[in-house]
């Protein structure tokens, strides 16, 4: 039961990663890989900050915000520096690497006998795992409606024409480069916030954390995609959050079947391909008849 | 006399500058626009019409000479800050709208053209019973698909939206490139009629480029043709009027000779 608790916990705070990749690599249309290297720097930057005395509230806005610059200087490197967006990230993401070790100072700092905001009373009063549950999904339910307002407003409708049409879009006086570069920010921002929360459900920060955060966070949003499958766009917010915890239960299931920790990103990979040509599979043996015939009654 | 609303003063835009290739793609062009202009552009495939388009949109520099907004000189602004005065109508129903976005969404954006897009909340509720009216006009069943993303619209939808989209904002220009062409003749005849009873109907000044012969002669009260990067012709009013299909076609021939 415990393991089950646990997984909701890690997939809501995921939840806010794939919701952050969400809005580059599904809004814009961008595959931003600088999240590689906004996730282990918001773990970085949040646990550095909170040995530096600072509370582990604020520490955890500080990683929003380490965050968001990183993906204001890819954002830069796209649309003034005139680099492809892949090329960019990548560079920034490699770049990441290096001050994330400057911002710790090692490898890997522990948080063990610090504070974080899982050890303040009302969390420490709760059933174990149920902590991470219920910050995950303060954190997510926060993030999901902020974004629901903000992409109903002019400005949140500028930013999807930017991503759908950017021709169009400058055509209406949108600055499609203000907005590519607001969209990297966020997304990169909610990314280390993420890194934050999970350096903190972990208790440490490690630089190498990074490596597979694509993949994790793409799962969340195609495992939602696939399931729910035609969505209003704020539907699909919440579909990504989803799309996390369901992503968390089959890593359970496999890490049950023998394999072990080590084997995570390989496993990784082939959840996100499996459910990625899950449409080549749906037309050849016409999965979605079968199913719907299963379900039906039978006359 | 009134006084232009736009001009282009000696422009030049040379590409493949100090290579062997240079060329002039606008050759010291000058066009004044007045309001009420209604201007069809004829010329074969490289004469300089998109390059026009580019130059008064601002996606091209230019190389050399001046172009004015009511006088006021605006060479360098850019693209973004030229759509507060200026609208324009793509050939490829693909470009002029989001396909992932709703008919009513597309049409909210045009609404705030070149004005700040702020956090306020949409309002997109408020705007459906003008949406329904508007859309209405153009009579192809727009009015009853204002949900539907842009994507899953019939070629003709998508472009008299995009026309639509142009003008919903009066523009103090508009143009339109080619924006029938992609369609078959009826729809593309349909579309046409209603772009005329729009634009006479508000006094809308226009630039149309065009590949038809005959629909350059049977819109608008001016008519201009371009040649490797120069106006080679520039007729207004009753010369226009009068001018056949035939004295056209010899004057075209008479470029390509």
């Amino acid at each position: 039961m415990s393991i089950i608790v646990s997984a909701i916990g890690q997939g809501l705070e995921w939840g806010i990663v794939g919701i952050g990749l969400f809005l580059t690599f599904r809004i814009l249309d961008f595959p931003d890989m600088t999240v590689e290297g906004t996730f282990p720097m918001g773990a970085a930057a949040c646990v550095a900050a909170i040995y530096h005395g600072y509370p582990p509230f604020v520490a955890t806005l500080i990683a929003f915000a380490a965050g968001m610059l990183a993906g204001l200087v890819t954002g830069l490197l796209y649309t003034k520096g005139k680099i492809p967006v892949l090329l960019s990230g990548i560079l920034v993401m490699t770049a990441a690497y290096s001050v994330n070790f400057r911002i710790m100072n090692r490898a890997n700092l522990s948080l063990y006998g610090k504070p974080s905001m899982l050890r303040n009373h009302f969390l420490a009063s709760l059933p174990p795992y149920f902590d991470t549950v219920t910050l995950g999904l303060l954190f997510v339910t926060i993030v999901t409606i902020l974004l629901i307002y903000f992409l109903q407003t002019n400005l949140g409708q500028a930013f999807i024409a930017t991503g759908d049409n950017p021709t169009m879009a400058r055509s209406l006086g949108i600055s499609t480069d203000t907005m590519q570069i607001m969209g990297l920010s966020v997304s990169n921002g909610l990314i280390a916030l993420g890194g934050a929360l999970v350096a903190q459900n972990n208790g440490f920060a490690d630089v190498n954390s990074g490596i597979g955060v694509i993949v994790v966070a793409l799962a969340s949003i195609i495992i939602g995609e696939v399931i729910f499958g035609d969505l209003t766009m704020n539907e699909r917010l919440i579909a990504v959050t989803i799309g996390s915890i369901l992503y968390r239960f089959v890593i359970l299931i496999v890490l049950k079947l023998g394999f072990n920790a080590n084997d995570l990103n390989l496993i990784s990979a082939i959840v996100l391909a499996l459910f990625m040509m899950f449409p080549v599979f749906e037309k050849r043996f016409r999965l979605r008849h079968t199913f719907t015939r299963g379900l039906s009654s039978h006359d | 006399m009134t006084e232009p609303i736009f001009e282009l003063k000696d422009v030049v835009v040379t590409v493949n500058q100090g290579t062997p290739e240079q060329i002039n793609i606008m050759d010291h062009v000058n066009l004044a626009i007045y309001p009420g202009d209604f201007i069809t552009i004829l010329g074969s495939n490289g004469a300089g019409k998109s390059t026009l388009f580019n130059v008064i949109g601002g996606n091209i520099r230019v190389t050399s000479g001046q172009i004015r907004l009511h006088g006021r000189d605006i060479t360098n602004m850019s693209v973004e800050r030229r759509t507060r005065f200026l609208s324009r109508v793509f050939q490829d129903p693909k470009m002029g709208t989001a396909p992932r976005m709703t008919v009513s969404e597309n049409l909210l954006l045009s609404m705030k053209r070149g004005q700040h897009r702020g956090l306020g909340p949409r309002r997109l509720k408020q705007s459906m019973a003008h949406f329904k009216d508007i859309t209405s006009v153009m009579n192809n069943g727009l009015e009853d698909r204002l949900n539907t993303a842009t994507g899953k619209l019939s070629g003709g939808q998508r472009q008299a939206l995009s026309f639509l989209m142009a003008t919903i904002k009066r523009p103090e220009i508009l143009l339109l490139d080619e924006h029938t062409a992609a369609l078959d003749p009826q729809t593309s005849q349909e579309l046409m009629n209603a772009t005329n009873s729009q634009i006479t109907a508000h006094h809308l000044t226009c630039l149309m480029i065009t590949h038809h012969l005959d629909d350059a002669l049977k819109y608008g009260n001016r008519l201009i043709v371009l040649d490797h990067g120069k106006i080679t012709y520039d007729i207004a009013g009753d010369e226009k009027d009068n001018l056949t299909k035939e004295e056209l076609l010899s004057f075209f021939n008479d470029i390509e000779g």
